[in-house]
């Protein structure tokens, strides 16, 4: 019984780690740039197909797919955002943002639909990293065991870049207030350019890493947006990396309890803590007062 | 149009010319004139396409209550599909579980989609921005969940039968080929236009596109804000709700569908499509979404998607005001040469 649920949670912990590689970005750019980017999922996806299409179709190991994973996606996103993204920054401007990157949605959609086809593609990992370790009285899951692992150490050195190099502390200048960090001399635009290189990439990493455990469809796009949207939205809109790990961890061990002991409500307890959060809070549960 | 009102502000009486004001802002543009007459014309000219003509008008009736929440007040929702889909189940439900007399019915669906848009909005009048966004997103994921969920009253994913309706008025049975639902639709559609143009063309109106160019400045000449608020999403969710009780009735069945982000954020591409903030634009809109898709889905719906994300796309980049901003600005270019010979 308390081993069943611990080996739940654990689970919970491994999705909650995914949800927050594959949202980080998005908290990263939204803060900074009050840019609401429906396509954010669109780089997960490409990071998830690129994986799968050089191990099934090229032979290549999975760990070799990971940087071409991250890289794809981090270029596709400052392509988009050095020739579309930039024309729409400014608070005003929600609608025309939400408009051009849910057009960008669709479109990578109906391509990847052209490509891949419309089925989830099968994928095959290697030995090592499947079955399960067992560890005391718990049977845990290779996969997300190395999962969690890989999430510790970018989590840390994602704090670590965002608190302790001049780099994040641009950032996060640039975040409180963009008027005055451009004024001291730093180049906030090539700062959003980098912010989205980062964001977009950790999304192809996040999708990558997610092709076990998520189906690689096309469907993605759509169906993960909103998950990262609750991470985004519950973390704080103030571009916070803790916030966001923690409203993704708790999202990820909320909802693989949620679907193991109630099936029948189906995503709803989420949508209504979501709710209910955000009437409250309208920051975010962690958002500085 | 509203600043050759102005331009001749000092000639007359402050009275007169806010009479002048309001008299043009009213005035029947001649896109709109010609959306009616052409929507009569094809009830004619299609009698087998009569359920998509009625399609047509209760799409371009969602898009019009959409277009009253972000065309004029400048709330920019992702969830207006939950007004529709809760004034399609509540009309649903009450003919399903008994009740076939439809106006009543029809009402009913708008009451209840327009109560909970009351609701909605005393919540959600203090936010603004990502904030405001993020929750129409979420109330709308959550609403489609709810029905989902609760199999036993929505039928879930095997949708709801509505079953029977009793004749129109106990004059008109509703008959396979549409012609009751066609005219009901568009007697209905019409008269709910004509409401949103009086709100609209009302003081009311340009208050709240006060507060969409402004939502700061706007309460420095005594207008409660978050009241207006109020307002708009509750008339905005009536009439969405008006459309969803409408299908529901003439298709005879309510799904999930109804409820959809997709439904969301199709609304938010005819809107945007027809020209945002001029009522007929998304009427327009909303036609032109619905034959091209009826045309062109058949083909793969794959295509038609990725063409409506590069038109969308388009249309953002370059194309501000959408076709009736398009045919405006020729319009416009054709009159100036006119005059100048």
């Amino acid at each position: 019984m308390i081993a069943n649920f611990l080996n739940i949670a654990f689970s919970g912990v491994a999705y909650g780690v995914l949800l927050f590689l594959m949202a980080a970005g998005l908290a990263v750019t939204q803060g900074l740039m009050n840019f609401l980017n429906l396509t954010h999922a669109v780089f997960a996806m490409l990071g998830g197909y690129l994986a799968v299409t050089l191990m099934n179709g090229l032979g290549w190991p999975f760990f070799a797919t990971l940087p071409v994973a991250t890289l794809g996606a981090a270029l596709l996103g400052m392509l988009l955002e050095r020739t579309l993204f930039r024309r729409m920054y400014g608070a005003d401007r929600h609608l025309d943002q939400i408009m051009l990157t849910i057009g960008l949605t669709f479109m990578a959609v109906a391509a990847t639909t052209y490509i891949w086809g419309p089925n989830p593609l099968p994928v095959r990992l290697p030995p090592y990293l499947t079955g399960l370790v067992h560890i005391g009285f718990l049977d845990l899951d290779r996969y997300r065991l190395f999962l969690i692992a890989v999430g510790i150490v970018l989590i840390t050195l994602l704090i670590l870049g965002f608190e302790r190099t001049s780099f994040g502390a641009k950032i996060r200048a640039a975040v409180d207030n963009r008027r005055v960090t451009a004024s001291c001399g730093i180049d906030v635009d090539r700062l959003f350019m980098f912010a989205f290189l980062i964001g977009s990439g950790l999304a192809g990493l996040g999708g990558a890493l997610s092709v076990n455990l998520l189906s690689v469809d096309p469907n993605f796009a759509v169906a993960f947006l909103a998950y990262m949207l609750i991470v985004v939205t519950l973390g704080g809109q103030n571009g916070s990396i803790k916030g966001a790990l923690g409203a993704a961890l708790l999202l990820g061990i909320a909802d693989v309890l949620g679907k193991y002991y109630v099936p029948q409500t189906g995503a709803f307890i989420i949508y209504t803590v979501t709710v209910i959060v955000l009437f409250c809070r309208p920051n975010g549960l962690f958002a500085r007062a | 149009m509203a600043t050759t009102a102005a331009a001749q502000l000092p000639a007359l009486s402050d009275e007169a010319a806010a009479k002048a004001l309001f008299a043009e802002r009213a005035r029947w543009r001649w896109p709109e004139i010609a959306y009616w007459i052409a929507v009569v014309l094809c009830m004619f000219a299609f009698p087998t396409h009569l359920m998509l003509i009625a399609q047509v008008l209760i799409t371009g009736l969602f898009a019009v209550s959409f277009d009253l929440l972000v065309g004029y007040a400048g709330i920019a929702s992702l969830g207006q599909a939950a007004f529709f889909g809760v004034g399609a189940y509540t009309t649903g439900l009450i003919a399903h579980n008994g009740w076939s007399e439809p106006i009543t019915g029809l009402l009913a669906g708008a009451l209840a989609a327009g109560l909970l848009g009351f609701v909605f909005s005393i919540l959600v009048s203090r936010l603004t921005g990502i904030a405001l966004l993020m929750i129409t997103f979420g109330v709308g994921l959550l609403i489609y969940e709810a029905a989902h969920s609760a199999h036993d009253i929505t039928g879930g994913d095997d949708g709801l039968t509505v079953g029977n309706l009793s004749p129109l008025l106990g004059l008109f049975p509703f008959d396979f080929l549409g012609h009751t639902a066609v005219g009901y639709t568009f007697v209905v559609v019409f008269l709910a236009y004509l409401f949103a143009r009086l709100i609209v063309n009302s003081p009311f109106g340009l208050e709240l596109q006060g507060i969409r160019e402004n939502v700061r400045r706007i309460p420095a000449i005594g207008v409660p804000v978050g009241y207006r608020y109020m307002v708009a999403f509750t008339v905005s969710a009536i009439l969405a709700g008006l459309g969803g009780a409408l299908l529901a009735q003439i298709t005879g069945t309510v799904a999930l569908g109804f409820l959809s982000f997709d439904r969301s954020s199709s609304v938010l591409i005819m809107v945007i499509l027809g020209g945002i903030g001029t009522l007929y634009g998304p009427l327009i809109g909303a036609a032109l979404y619905m034959v091209a898709q009826d045309r062109l889905a058949d083909l793969n719906p794959v295509y038609w998607n990725f063409y409506i994300g590069l038109m969308l796309v388009i249309v953002v980049l370059c194309a501000r005001g959408g076709i009736v901003g398009g045919i405006a600005r020729i319009e416009r270019a054709v009159r100036s040469r006119w005059t100048r010979r």
